[in-house]
């Protein structure tokens, strides 16, 4: 009988992929955000406001990524920006290693300034997985419950954003606004919080404009401009 | 269900260092679970069985070691440990904490022959 000591971090291999992904990815010159909450939260939605809004400004790429169908994929297809999906098949998540396949056709698109990665929808196993990106971004919605941040920590402690989609529906539910944000901040006093309608359109422009912000942060040589 | 890639990757871990030490047959692995992780312990014993089934590894006794949250207060100093994601210092009430430890997820030791 041996007793062998290994001492190593079960996620190590997706962690190193997903500091190679950032390395590439930012020598690109791409600003990336992972997008991450439940099924039905508005994602798909927000990032098509998040394209009508920003495509005269930035060059944008999308990452879909669902378990099954590429009908998202077809969504973003209309506004004629780089997508691809990315079908898991059984996993509840993306991978960094299903991104570092996907970059070499990122890279063929030309010149990618913001790119955003829509996971699969999940409020649990993301909050595991780095992939690379540069801001995680958790959408939660009005219909889902203010308790949310509290069923749900991990992912609220791990992101840096937190969307509150749907807010037109607050007249239709018992949402309170103001406790679902302090749930979030309980678990994570850093997040960033915007509410937001992909119906009305509230809020979008403040959600857009600190994207930029954060884009040009990081890449202090490109000029910003009002997404509007 | 990550627990199920968790499990795939832990193994891909364990497999690496049995081939390394030249053993065959895992009797017992330790592994480390921090309460910050999105991980659940009872599905990773489910999916280790499920998964080593048929493998070197079939029949190993996992053992998990639980890590809890502690935390320490950036303003006061106090350290403290937490049984919610909850980010406040108990003592002097600021939010500005910092984790010591919780996000632990590793593969600690094995035993095999």
């Amino acid at each position: 009988m041996h007793d062998i000591l290994i001492e190593k971090n079960i996620l190590s291999k997706n962690k190193t992929i997903a500091v190679e992904n950032r390395k590439m990815l930012r020598e690109k010159g791409a600003f990336s955000i992972n997008m991450v909450g439940s099924p039905g939260s508005g994602k798909t939605a927000i990032i098509e406001k998040t394209i009508e809004s920003l495509k005269d400004t930035v060059t944008l790429a999308v990452i879909e990524g669902d378990i099954q169908t590429s009908l998202d994929t077809q969504r973003i297809s209309k506004y004629s920006i780089p997508v691809r999906q990315i079908t898991t098949g059984k996993a509840c998540h993306l991978d960094a290693h299903m991104i570092y396949h996907t970059l070499p056709w990122l890279f063929e698109q030309g010149n990618t300034q913001i790119l955003i990665i829509e996971n699969v929808g999940n409020m649990v196993c993301p909050a595991e997985y780095d992939l690379g990106e540069d801001m995680m971004i958790v959408v939660m919605s009005v219909t889902e419950g203010d308790e949310k941040p509290l069923k749900y920590p991990a992912i609220f402690h791990t992101s840096d954003v937190l969307l509150i989609n749907k807010v037109d529906l607050l007249g239709y539910t018992d949402f309170h606004t103001e406790r679902a944000m302090k749930n979030a901040l309980k678990i994570n006093p850093d997040l960033k919080i915007f509410t937001i309608s992909c119906k009305t359109g509230e809020g979008i422009m403040d959600w857009c404009n600190f994207l930029m912000d954060k884009k040009k942060q990081s890449h202090p040589d490109m000029q910003h401009r009002n997404c509007f | 269900m990550h627990e199920m890639s968790i499990i795939m990757s832990m193994m891909e871990i364990v497999k690496y260092h049995m081939m390394e030490n030249r053993v065959t047959h895992l009797k017992k692995l330790k592994i480390r679970v921090g309460k910050l992780t999105a991980v659940e312990p009872q599905s990773l014993m489910f999916c280790f069985e499920v998964y080593t089934h048929g493998t070197s590894m079939e029949g190993a006794f996992l053992e998990i070691e639980d890590v809890p949250l502690l935390s320490k207060c950036k303003n006061c100093k106090d350290e403290f440990y937490r049984e919610e994601f909850f980010s406040h210092c108990p003592v002097c009430n600021s939010d500005f904490i910092e984790n010591i430890s919780g996000h632990e997820l590793d593969v600690v030791s094995m035993e095999a022959e």
